[in-house]
């Protein structure tokens, strides 16, 4: 840690925090020298009868679902691992959520407290490793998705979940305004749904818990059980899957579920109970940011030529307060300047 | 005292009927519900639409009042206090339910609406509000969101921050912002985190988003006698690691239990030293099995009495005693005080014990209610104001046990919020570097120190002051600053 604090001290000009470089392509692209946090590894405590799992930030999250899985628990956000050395750090400052988010909750849902190096190198520890805890304000929660620019991570405490007994994937033939009905009256019901995704004419489901429990669901609800469930969950958590394998610039667009199809071209992936959309398509940034901003949602562009902004453009008076916050944990501007929006 | 000319302007913008002035009406304001704390308000506002609220903050800006929000005055750390000099703003007349929409399972609210009312108005259709704070029935949904409430739901469903989607503030600066959206996320900084449990430091909520939840198709209670506190402790982490997730997991201890079945008759064993209640629920197959786990754990950790209630009335009459508990408790003295500390379940005997100690040194018996499952302490200190300096004595009593949970790893509360009352408590959670940048926080929102001042943030003078008087393990806390 302390080498971290000198390189911070020491900085002149903005550095870019990296652990394990899974994500570099992720927010804009930025200039300045690499600060790798990539050795600040290892799990510092994990009770499974607590729920509680404490790491240091550059611990890699295979590490921690190996360890989780010994128990027979998991992180219930079911976090994407884009590449193996996609690190806890990461995965919380980019505050990304697998499959499971709309059901179980996101990263920020599971975060419990942060330590983070400010800007000036001085360390904060917020919150702590109780399930409850309202001391203070919620700046551990404040970090997460906050792309590293107002503190590099160090150490964090997850609440972590049992892992469900058993799983089975259905999948459904339908077209994608009955798919987003479904989706949205299932999720109404007193089911054991863990995910739900749409693709070409196919809608595909999780359901998880205690066996009886999923074949009572998969009893009243019919479809077809897929073989390789897991595989196509991971293949949607990880990007792996053949949607996303293609030069299109990728967008990923977040909307309220109930949200009818949005008629722009290119291949649409529905993903998260109809709250998230993966889109493939070459359609202008302005285009796609005004279909999802008209429906109360955002457009990220997740990859592709980044001449336009990767993120939503913030009203004026929410841009005011992000960057007195910035000022405020980063003052000198060191930390992962313009990875978010270019004004901070 | 609020000067003349401050009154004179909210006159201009108020009706005569949403502005208190007389003594007599100000007098029921002067608390919450942490009735030992009390201040008469100089002046009351009670606005009726959102540009009154406005034109009140751009009064209080530009004249320099400070601002005290509250909603239905449950709060339990005085978060709503009066302030000398301050408009204490109630947002009680916003109590209408704008929308609720099924398919997408979310209810638009205004911030004077009872948590309990979102529920009810969700049933039609299956459906319901989480976050089940025991004020429920009287509570408001802005109030929980600034306090960040829990209940006794907590471990499954979370907290507040946990179960709202999106809200649209006012900032003293006059701006209005939606934080958050109807999509599970939004860009920028997780502002709606911050804003949720900010105790009214930084922005009051004029329109609230929550998430609804379907019903869950069963529900059932089981009620486990234990001879041993610590026994029965350890039965909660084995529940726990043995996979099952319960609803609700509580515990009471041999004071509070004798309490509650003189009050509530809930057919509660006498004999026990501590019972837990633990409620499962899911799909009718989950809720079998889920039973039958627990039931098993129950018993091998050393459980000497295991009942599933028969029906629904029977799991009514094992709820009504723990949530009379408070009640029941306040009939064995004149007063009670409770506390909120969180601490990691292991350290629960070591905690418990401590207590008995603290409790016999003081002379004041306390009642342990405790929502096990997520390490929710809430321990009834109880005294009698009448007493020369049983106040006094209760408080520093509090204060003990709070830093005990600090010192097993826990945090000074879980769900009721710092308000006034744990003001000192943060200088022994927190250390100077977090305190200065809580602060730093506020000033990003409240430049002039404007909203609820003095509340939930110590000054680090404070600390230096409270630290003198508590030095703990022979190290002075806050040792940089200077004592005076």
């Amino acid at each position: 840690m302390q080498e971290i604090i000198d390189r911070i001290h020491a900085a002149e000009s903005p550095l870019i925090i990296r652990g394990g470089g899974t994500k570099n392509w992720h927010g804009e692209d930025t200039k300045g020298e690499v600060l790798d946090v990539s050795s600040n590894t290892g799990i510092v405590s994990y009770e499974p009868g607590e729920l509680v799992l404490t790491a240091r930030c550059g611990t890699p999250l295979a590490e921690i679902e190996a360890l989780l899985a010994q128990h027979r628990q998991m992180l219930a956000f079911e976090p994407p691992h884009f590449g193996s050395g996609s690190t806890l750090g990461g995965t919380l400052a980019c505050g990304f959520s697998g499959p499971r988010r709309p059901y179980a909750g996101s990263a920020r849902d599971f975060v419990l407290g942060i330590d983070v190096l400010d800007g000036n190198g001085q360390l904060l520890k917020f919150g702590g490793q109780v399930i409850k805890n309202v001391a203070g304000y919620d700046v551990s929660r404040l970090m997460v998705g906050a792309l590293g620019t107002l503190g590099v991570l160090m150490q964090a405490s997850l609440k972590v979940l049992p892992k469900p007994q058993s799983e089975m994937t259905l999948q459904f033939e339908c077209g994608e305004a009955e798919a987003l009905q479904r989706m949205n009256e299932w999720a109404g019901k007193p089911l054991p749904l863990s995910a739900s995704a749409w693709l070409s004419g196919v809608l595909t489901i999780r359901l998880s818990g205690a066996e009886s429990t999923v074949q009572a669901a998969h009893a009243k609800l019919g479809g077809e059980i897929h073989d390789r469930g897991a595989e196509f969950w991971k293949g949607l958590r990880d990007h792996t899957a053949a949607f996303f394998q293609d030069d299109v610039p990728l967008w990923r667009l977040s909307l309220p579920s109930t949200t009818p199809s949005l008629n722009l071209r290119g291949k649409h992936f529905i993903n998260w109970g109809g709250a998230e959309r993966w889109l493939k398509s070459d359609a202008s940034a302005s285009e796609i940011r005004a279909r999802a901003a008209a429906h109360g949602g955002h457009a990220t562009l997740h990859s592709g030529d980044k001449s336009a902004d990767v993120f939503h453009p913030l009203p004026d008076a929410l841009m005011k307060y992000h960057r007195r916050l910035k000022q405020q944990f980063d003052p000198r501007g060191i930390l992962n300047v313009g990875r978010m929006y270019s004004a901070f | 005292m609020i000067s003349n000319e401050v009154v004179r302007h909210l006159q201009a913008i108020l009706p005569p009927h949403s502005l208190l002035l007389a003594r007599e009406d100000l007098k029921p304001f002067e608390t919450d519900g942490l009735t030992a704390f009390r201040n008469t308000p100089d002046v009351v506002a009670l606005p009726e639409t959102e540009e009154q609220v406005k034109q009140l903050l751009a009064i209080c800006r530009e004249t320099g009042t400070p601002v005290v929000f509250r909603g239905a005055g449950t709060g339990v750390s005085g978060g709503a206090l009066p302030v000398d000099g301050a408009v204490l703003l109630a947002m009680t007349k916003f109590n209408r339910i704008l929308d609720i929409d099924p398919l997408a399972r979310t209810a638009r609210v205004q911030p004077g609406v009872r948590n309990l009312a979102i529920s009810e108005a969700a049933a039609a259709y299956g459906l319901y509000y989480a976050p089940d704070p025991s004020s429920q029935i009287a509570c408001t949904i802005g109030g929980n969101v600034a306090e960040n409430s829990g209940g006794v739901h907590c471990l499954k469903y979370g907290l507040t921050v946990h179960n709202v989607l999106s809200i649209r503030v006012l900032t003293i600066d006059g701006e209005e912002m939606v934080i958050g959206s109807e999509a599970l996320d939004s860009p920028g900084y997780d502002l709606l985190a911050l804003m949720t449990g900010s105790e009214g430091m930084l922005a009051v909520t004029l329109e609230i988003s929550v998430k609804l939840l379907p019903k869950p198709e069963r529900t059932q209670v089981l009620l486990a006698a234990f001879d041993d506190v610590e026994k029965a402790g350890s039965a909660v982490g084995a529940i726990i690691s043995g996979g099952v997730l319960p609803a609700g997991l509580e515990m009471m201890d041999k004071l509070a239990i004798e309490a509650a079945e003189a009050y509530a008759g809930a057919g509660y064993p006498l004999d026990a030293m501590a019972i837990l209640l633990v409620e499962v629920d899911g799909t009718q197959e989950e809720v079998s099995e889920d039973v039958m786990r627990v039931r098993d754990v129950l018993l091998a950790s050393g459980a000497t009495e295991v009942r599933t209630a028969r029906d629904e009335a029977e799991q009514k009459k094992f709820w009504a005693g723990r949530k009379a508990a408070f009640p029941a408790v306040g009939r064995l003295a004149p007063d009670y005080y409770c506390m909120d500390g969180t601490i990691p379940r292991k350290a629960l005997p070591a905690v418990l014990k401590r207590i008995t100690e603290l409790s016999a040194e003081y002379a004041l018996p306390v009642a342990n209610v405790f929502h096990a499952g997520d390490g929710n302490l809430h321990p009834l200190i109880l005294y009698d104001a009448n007493q020369p300096d049983a106040w006094e004595k209760a408080e520093r009593l509090g204060a003990d046990i709070l830093e005990l949970c600090v010192e097993h790893g826990g945090t000074i509360t879980g769900e009721h919020g710092v308000g006034v009352e744990k003001i000192n408590q943060m200088c022994v959670q927190f250390g100077a570097p977090e305190l200065l940048a809580f602060h730093g926080v506020k000033a990003c929102f409240d430049e002039n120190a404007l909203l609820n001042p003095g509340k939930a943030v110590p000054t680090l003078h404070r600390c230096a002051e409270y630290g003198a008087m508590h030095v703990a393990g022979g190290k002075l806390p806050f040792p940089e600053l200077p004592r005076f």
